[in-house]
């Protein structure tokens, strides 16, 4: 059977399962609708966290991103798993013993402040939707390229599909359909792992392969990729090019942003108890650690079969390159624009073009050899003459491999799991922001809870189609806007949460003021270093990645210092902090 | 919430659960702190120098053995924290 029926089969067969999931499963009551109930089982909470928080990103870019950064990639590694440890030891049982619906409510009474409230709803709103557009447009180009239809069609298909669970099903709907889709992603990141690592290094554990011997004799995997980098003058694959400071700030602002993330924090109220909440982020890393230890042996792997199929230092002639090399130009992910004219392909350090997103010529022109010519600038800086989107690695790995077809199918089932299960999650931050935290305790605090439910749908039809919308037409910063979602999340969000469950002296004055200074140091810094003055040079000579690492030390100290010179915060704020401190009486919590 | 006595044993009792789960927070952020930022950036280099099998030690803390340590660190939170419930009687019933 020919790879396009085969992916329609198995991804018609999972999305059918999700679809028959969130009928079984859909929301009666609002406390359904945001929380599931409040009682999830912690194994089942815990593959839907870990769905819920492996994005498209995640599942399609990060390994593909540490194959061409080796060492360096390593900050995504720790920066995405170590958050749990901090989410587990310092906010998810405390944020579950407190037991309201969303984060903003957690701000609004423990700050007893209205305006902190809304500053928390905005900085939720602004992280999910950006968050959210990034999925939308990973469904498209999923559908685009496995299953032949236009990036468009894909994205809209993607938008019925969410539409269905989450405006049905709500929180109880997604958190199982999540559990189905955490099932089909990590079957279809494991299975391509496995067959590659048995090919390269005899050894089926990939986290083991990657420090293995190579099946032909040539010595050990990394040893070797160090020795073929070197060759081709890149930096040796276990080595870096990035400071420590830089290394150090840009894996912090992942590790605490991930903690401030209110898709990911709200996961924590779903559960029973307080000691669930605890476990459940456990066993979210247990399900995320699996991925993720992969992920740098499928980066390693794909580096080397990559090297080798372009023929290494000598290169091979255009002619008998590999026909996924040709299938993947056509696709426009692959780009070979001959430098030297000689009609081999030379892999060298450098750029292959000075753009990163390639755009075909005029009428599909062909060069001598054949090769597809594109409308970008050849970069003439450099010798190399290999452009190989990041994308590849996962999604090509499989062909590279030689796998059979049903593995190629699989990691398209995969990637639209991985994507459709973040956008769904995001989806219902934003719909409870807006009918819980901006309506019923805001604007329309007398309506009841049907109108609330009511509320809840409509606002998650209307973000569906917003992100849609975004997905169609990506706003040409969607790359550059993710380093926002976790520099907010880390800036803004984190040291307030901490603060106000560890200290009762914090107060509202201090956390206004904190999350402002955060907030504010942080995006005047990206949006300077992103889009104003691309070439200055940065402070300290971190990146606009890393800077939420800043925003948040200033944070947490404008917060302390402010909170210090004002009154501190009502009998009743002090007994409720002194309350989410020990576990006991967490199940009656949940009720207004 | 149960009905709170507020005489001072209870209080007193009270301090001791919360001081006991803040020590174990400082141990356990301290071995997430050396895992990471230490031994998978800081150390990066020296570490490099001693193998682990095909890994370089420092290369493989930063890529597999920093996210094994918060599998880890996380469950023995877990255990600790459960026994120190129980024994303060604060667990849920």
């Amino acid at each position: 059977m020919d790879i396009t029926t085969l992916t329609y089969i198995i991804v018609g067969i999972t999305f059918a399962l999700y679809i028959g999931i969130a009928i079984w499963s859909r929301a009666g009551s609002t406390k359904d609708f945001y929380v599931a109930g409040g009682g999830v089982s912690p194994v089942a909470n815990g593959m839907a966290t870990a769905a819920d928080w492996m994005s498209a990103a995640s599942f399609i870019s990060m390994a593909g991103i540490i194959s061409f950064q080796g060492y360096d990639g390593s900050v995504y590694l720790m920066g995405w798993t170590g958050g749990y440890v901090l989410l587990a030891l310092l906010l998810a049982p405390y944020l579950r013993k407190f037991g309201k619906f969303t984060v903003p409510d957690f701000v609004g009474e423990r700050y007893y402040s209205q305006s902190a409230r809304f500053v928390a709803v905005l900085c939720a709103l602004f992280v999910s939707f950006t968050y959210v557009a990034g999925q939308m447009r990973g469904v498209g180009i999923v559908f685009s390229r496995f299953l032949n239809v236009d990036i468009n069609t894909g994205v809209i298909i993607g938008m019925c599909i969410v539409f269905f669970y989450a405006v049905l099903g709500g929180m109880k709907g997604i958190t199982y359909t999540q559990v189905a889709q955490y099932c089909v992603l990590i079957f279809a990141y494991m299975v391509p792992a496995i067959f590659i690592s048995i090919q390269l290094t005899g050894n089926p554990i990939p986290q083991l392969g990657l420090g293995s011997e190579m099946a032909d004799g040539s010595g050990f995997l990394l040893d070797r990729l160090d020795g073929l980098s070197g060759e081709l003058g890149l930096t040796a694959y276990t080595e870096g090019q990035k400071s420590w400071l830089d290394v150090f700030c840009i894996t912090a602002a992942l590790m605490v942003g991930t903690a401030g993330l209110p898709h990911v924090i709200v996961r924590f109220f779903t559960v029973k108890r307080v000691k669930d909440a605890r476990s459940s982020a456990g066993l979210a890393l247990v399900f995320i650690a699996i991925l993720y230890t992969t992920a740098p042996s499928l980066a390693a792997f794909g580096k080397m079969n990559m090297i080798n199929a372009v023929g290494g230092k000598e290169g091979i002639a255009y002619k008998q390159a590999p026909d996924w090399f040709k299938s993947w130009e056509k696709a426009g992910l692959i780009g070979w624009p001959d430098k030297n004219n000689d009609g081999t392909l030379q892999y060298r350090k450098g750029r292959a073009f000075t753009e990163n997103k390639l755009e075909k010529a005029e009428g599909d022109a062909t060069g001598p050899f054949g090769q597809v010519i594109y409308a970008n600038e050849v970069d003439a800086s450099s010798e190399n003459e290999v452009y190989v989107d990041r994308d590849i690695m996962v999604l090509a790995n499989p062909e590279i491999a030689q796998l059979p077809n049903w593995v190629i199918a699989l990691v398209a089932a995969g990637g639209l799991a991985a994507a459709l299960s973040t956008a769904a999650g995001l989806l219902l931050v934003i719909s409870a922001s807006v009918s819980h935290d901006l309506l019923k305790k805001g604007l329309m605090p007398n309506i009841s809870e049907k109108t609330e439910l009511v509320y809840a749908r409509i606002s998650a039809a209307v973000a569906v189609v917003i992100a849609g919308y975004f997905g169609i037409n990506p706003p040409g910063f969607v790359a550059s806007v993710v380093a926002f979602a976790f520099g907010l999340a880390a800036s803004s969000f984190f040291p307030i949460i901490i603060m106000g469950i560890f200290s009762k002296r914090i107060n509202k004055e201090g956390a206004i003021a904190g999350m402002i200074t955060g907030l504010l140091f942080t995006l005047i810094y990206i949006v300077y270093y992103k889009f104003i003055d691309k070439d200055a040079t940065l402070l300290f000579g971190i990146s606009p990645e890393g800077i939420g690492t800043v925003g948040m030390i200033l944070n947490f100290i404008v917060t302390f210092v402010v909170s210090l010179i004002t009154p501190a915060p009502p009998q009743s704020v002090q007994e409720l902090v002194e309350n989410i401190r020990y576990p006991r009486g967490a199940g009656k919590a949940t009720a207004h | 919430m149960e009905p709170s006595k507020n005489d001072s044993a209870d209080k007193t009792k009270m301090q001791a659960y919360w001081k006991k789960n803040i020590s174990y927070l400082l141990i356990l952020l301290s071995i997430w702190f050396l895992v990471s930022y230490v031994f998978g950036i800081l150390l990066v280099e020296p570490l490099d120098q001693i193998r682990l099998g095909g890994f370089k030690l420092g290369f493989w803390f930063a890529q597999q053995g920093s996210i094994y340590t918060f599998v880890i660190l996380i469950f023995v939170y877990v255990r600790l924290m459960n026994n120190l419930d129980k024994e303060f009687d604060v667990d849920e019933k």
